[in-house]
């Protein structure tokens, strides 16, 4: 499988705090990588790393395929509908997007109903599942989920488990920053936190 | 997998519409600048009294720093709801060449706040027993001039979106660079009041709209992608 992203010597110092040193990391096509540790090990920060959001760090990241980043802010608006919401994003992202196309993804993540409630309305699960649906039309074979589980049911969980499935089974892979298992075979676990 | 077929003009029209249907969501929001814009011209007369003569006399520097200050009103909510949501990184990763978001982004903003000022500049200028002949003179100054505040504006509130309380940096950041624009769109419409022609100033407010409708949508993506360090 061919190699989606290589972090090599990753090292990241915050308010000095050493949060990871020495850290490879190598990303191929259908992996799927959990990273784990206690609250402020920076998870949140390595996924930003890998992102390209933050060039604050020693190291080198490589990335070789385009990525599709979901932060713990889900990047909704709250006044806009889940539908007008993944428009936008249908529409960066140059993915087709008739008015039944989105609806079904909608559907696939259990918000049929809510299409045309404004997010604020909607609660903090449906607001993930909300973010959780553009995933659906990404071609970007590389995902970088920030706690992706966070504030969703069993049936929501789920979701995610079979979304990630799907995307190893097209040859994609995803870094996962998570506290609750993600309960999938063959997952690569990275712990953080012992640096500290 | 859906098929991957990224569109410029298609991202920039999707982005303008979205930010168009926040806006109308919220029109509390929206008519906030245009509200203070007459409220704030209407205390001139309350203040300085009701002498027609020193109120026109007034009247230009009046109405464009009143425009000046309802626009830096406006500004700070340019990315700041975008910020706090997430929206901000979504664009800063997915929308490619990142300006041409930016450039949507303050174009929405000028429509919903230039542009009404520029409409309703000419209820304005009657306040101030601004000469009706110089009216055409005020609004093209204005139709030319605020785009550029919606511009330079896009960079301060770029610098500016990570802070906490970024207001007063914005201000200190932006406002010196709206002299250039207050004196000419000021001078525009006291030239016409004197009889002379105004093109000159005009013409100046044009080429600097041209030169920041260039610069400043990609000093304002760079602006951002620093504010997301």
């Amino acid at each position: 499988m061919a190699a989606l992203l290589t972090g090599r010597g990753l090292r990241c110092e915050r308010d000095g705090r050493l949060l990871f040193d020495a850290l490879d990391l190598d990303i191929e096509g259908g992996a799927i990588v959990e990273l784990t540790g206690p609250n402020g090990s920076g998870k949140t920060t390595l996924l930003r790393c890998l992102a390209g959001l933050t060039g604050d760090f020693d190291g080198s990241v490589e990335r070789f395929a385009p990525i599709s980043y979901i932060g713990h802010r889900g990047g909704l608006n709250a006044q806009l509908t889940p539908l007008e919401n993944l428009r936008w994003y249908a529409a960066v992202e140059g993915a087709p997007a008739s008015a039944a196309m989105l609806q079904a993804l909608l559907e696939q993540v259990g918000l049929a109903g809510c299409a045309l409630t404004p997010c604020q309305q909607l609660s903090a699960g449906q607001q993930r599942r909300a973010a959780l649906a553009r995933l659906g039309f990404v071609s970007a074979p590389l995902w970088l989920l920030d706690e992706p589980l966070t504030a969703l049911d069993e049936s929501g969980c789920a979701l995610v488990r079979d979304l990630l499935q799907a995307h190893r089974a097209a040859g994609g892979a995803a870094v996962c920053a998570t506290h609750q298992p993600l309960q999938l075979a063959n997952v690569q676990h990275t712990p953080l936190g012992a640096a500290a | 997998m859906w098929q991957r077929h990224p569109s410029v003009s298609r991202a920039f029209a999707a982005q303008l519409r979205r930010d168009l249907t926040i806006a109308f969501r919220a029109p509390g929001e929206l008519v906030n600048p245009l509200m203070f814009y007459i409220m704030g011209i209407a205390l001139f007369p309350l203040g300085v009294g009701p002498g027609a003569e020193r109120l026109a006399e007034m009247a230009p520097g009046v109405l464009w720093v009143l425009a000046l200050l309802s626009t830096l009103l406006s500004l700070d909510s340019l990315f700041r709801r975008d910020f706090d949501d997430g929206t901000l990184e979504q664009l800063v990763l997915n929308v490619d060449p990142l300006f041409t978001g930016v450039l949507a982004k303050v174009l929405a903003h000028w429509l919903v706040t230039g542009l009404p000022l520029a409409i309703l500049s000419p209820v304005a200028a009657l306040l101030l027993f601004l000469p009706a002949s110089a009216v055409p003179t005020l609004v093209a100054a204005l139709l030319l001039g605020t785009p550029i505040l919606s511009l330079l504006g896009a960079v301060g509130a770029a610098l500016t979106v990570a802070l906490k309380r970024g207001g007063l940096l914005l201000t200190l950041i932006t406002l010196p660079l709206y002299v250039p624009v207050l004196i000419l769109g000021a001078g525009a419409v006291a030239a016409q009041i004197n009889g002379v022609d105004p093109a000159a100033q005009l013409a100046w407010l044009a080429s600097i709209l041209a030169l920041m409708l260039t610069l400043t949508p990609f000093a304002a993506a760079l602006a951002l992608r620093v504010s997301l360090e």
